[in-house]
């Protein structure tokens, strides 16, 4: 059984078909990647998924169980977090709190226990604790814990974001545009991290990007968006030597 | 460091108590009650802080909730002989006329009471965002206003209630102050202050972290509803006399214009400024007399003071759109280091994490 399968979903806001009859299956522990032009559709495939958006038609199963239509909370809660393409961090917290937050939705104590700190919260509390550094010494954080979280660099807060999805104890993470904005030495180090993540925390891991040496380098599978259609999909290879993808990146050639 | 700061909390707390009991004793009358005030205010702005300043919800329902705490808290304080001179125009509701309760059990009902309705309107009115939020409320109460006017045998309408037993003393104004106080830091403190405070920051990224905004922000409005009709019930108590017109928008304005000034989302702010704002109005009331500025003789203009207040605000929305304390917080360690740093003279500058 696929981890995630996506079943034919398409989405219109009004007249404009953001995405059309999108299908995708998303095996246990492998990355895949979504390409596509600026204005392809990649996000809000992300967003349906996610539950941000509802499908106007079609379905998505997590574990053989239907999604569809369910708040994003929710379906952060049964396994499925993300990160954003433009960074939304809780700005005015610092580094550790915006960890902590992400540990929330798992909390059994009720609010009398927590605002009391009775026992079961206290311990609870401490897991928390424990569990968000943990991360944030995984993530090369810990020493940042008391920063405000908009006063990281840039790079940094990328890895907050990351880390706060780890935090809600995922099965499937969703990045959209890990490497947006890094260099090109610095993006082969995401590389590497994001492979490093699958295996430790056991993810199946599916991304947004733009830098093609990330994707080529990382994903098992690509499926390639243009105007919210599946133009191609298949390993790097198959990608690269694809007819369709070179003419939606580069271009055809009026002439030809 | 520890053991000093539980030491100067003890300290404080038997500074204010004395402070209290000197208070109780000496002051006249028109003090005492400027004191009420202050710490009545200080309940109403922390529990309107949980709501706007601390989950960013922009609520301006506050009079509504504190209406009903007000008149439940009064009926359920009055004799069956004091309700009897009050509805002269219709007889009370049979059921409403027997029953009183003790004065805390009153205080419980109030602020219970004020949380089911806030409840009942947050369910449908928080589903909307920013400004139509705070229209949304701001309609809700004002139609428990109207309501109010309106339910003759209940609320005795328009005539409104006096004679209110004056249960509301120095030790029951503080004492609720100082619980409120403990029971929102505590909150805000806890795992669901931070999904609060989650919410305040970016909704979308909540609830992608799994924050059910609808449970969270029903949960916030619920318990600050809760202390506004406390608030409410301990204002009635005090003024001895209320009716609808008391809790019109400018009670709200009043309280908004606190957390404001104080700095949205810092409880120490709140409190700082629910006695500066409060006492400042008294204060100020020589505007609301006829007085001279030497070339100009100005005649009494009820309401002057409180364009004192909209000036200020204007300032602060302009200058110090963070108020007085921003989002931080009272901590002995700041205190101490300040100290230090007055001894010292040119000693080193507070470090940034010196208000926590």
């Amino acid at each position: 059984m696929a981890h995630l399968r996506i079943d034919a979903i398409t989405k219109q806001f009004g007249g404009l078909t953001a995405v059309k009859d999108f299908n995708l299956e998303l095996q246990k522990g492998e990355i895949i990647a979504l390409i596509g032009p600026n204005g392809a559709g990649k996000t809000t495939a992300f967003n349906m998924i996610t539950g941000v958006y509802e499908p106007t038609r079609g379905k998505i199963f997590f574990n053989g169980k239907e999604i569809t239509g369910l708040r994003p909370d929710q379906i952060t809660k049964l396994g499925i977090a993300r990160t954003f393409q433009n960074i939304r961090l809780f700005r005015e917290l610092n580094v550790l709190d915006n960890v902590l937050i992400a540990n929330h939705l798992h909390l059994k104590s009720n609010l009398f226990e927590a605002v009391f700190h009775l026992p079961r919260y206290k311990n609870e509390n401490r897991e928390m604790l424990d569990k968000s550094m943990f991360l944030l010494e995984k993530l090369g954080l810990a020493d940042n814990r008391n920063d405000k979280s908009n006063s990281l660099p840039y790079g940094k807060q990328r890895r907050l974001e990351i880390a706060r999805a780890l935090a809600t104890n995922p099965e499937i993470l969703l990045l959209d545009e890990p490497a947006a904005g890094m260099n090109p030495s610095e993006a082969e180090d995401l590389t590497e991290f994001i492979k490093q993540l699958r295996d430790d925390f056991d993810l199946s891991i599916f991304l947004i990007e733009h830098h093609m040496n990330v994707v080529m380098g990382i994903s098992e599978r690509i499926y390639v968006l243009d105007y919210g259609i599946t133009i191609a999909q298949g390993s790097p290879y198959e990608i690269q030597n694809n007819q369709r993808v070179i003419e939606a990146y580069l271009g055809v050639d009026g002439d030809a | 460091m520890k053991k000093r700061n539980a030491i100067l909390t003890i300290l404080s707390i038997l500074f204010l108590i004395a402070f209290l009991y000197y208070a109780d004793n000496r002051f006249n009358a028109y003090q005492i009650r400027v004191l009420n005030l202050c710490a009545i205010y200080a309940i109403l702005g922390l529990s309107m802080n949980l709501i706007n300043g601390f989950t960013g919800l922009f609520c301006l329902g506050h009079a509504g909730f504190m209406a009903i705490g007000a008149y439940t808290s009064a009926l359920l304080t009055m004799p069956v002989a004091v309700k009897d001179q009050n509805f002269f125009l219709a007889p009370i509701n049979e059921a409403l006329r027997t029953v009183t309760l003790p004065y805390p059990a009153a205080l419980l009902v109030a602020g219970i009471l004020a949380a089911v309705f806030a409840f009942l309107i947050g369910a449908p009115v928080l589903r909307l965002r920013g400004d139509y939020l705070g229209i949304a409320t701001l309609g809700f109460a004002e139609i428990i206003r109207i309501v109010i006017t309106n339910l003759q045998t209940i609320t005795n309408g328009a005539l409104g209630l006096k004679a209110i037993p004056a249960k509301t003393t120095l030790w029951w104004s503080f004492g609720i102050a100082a619980l409120t106080t403990v029971v929102i830091l505590l909150l805000i403190k806890s795992s669901y202050g931070r999904a609060f405070k989650a919410i305040r920051e970016d909704e979308v990224a909540a609830e992608a972290m799994g924050v059910s905004l609808f449970r969270h922000k029903v949960l916030s409005f619920v318990i600050g509803a809760f202390f506004a009709g406390v608030g409410g019930g301990l204002l009635g108590n005090l003024l001895g006399a209320i009716n609808p017109l008391l809790f019109r928008f400018t009670l709200t304005f009043n309280i908004l214009l606190i957390i404001v000034l104080g700095g949205m989302g810092s409880i120490t702010g709140t409190v700082i400024s629910a006695f500066i704002v409060t006492t400042g109005l008294e204060f100020l009331r020589f505007l609301d007399q006829p007085f001279s500025l030497g070339f100009v003789q100005v005649p009494g203009i009820a309401g002057l003071r409180m364009v004192v207040f909209s000036a200020l605000l204007m300032l602060v929305v302009l200058f110090f759109r963070r108020g007085l304390m921003g989002t931080n917080e009272f901590s002995w360690d700041y205190i101490v280091g300040l100290f230090k740093n007055m001894c010292k003279g040119t000693g080193k500058p507070l470090s940034k994490g010196g208000i926590k």
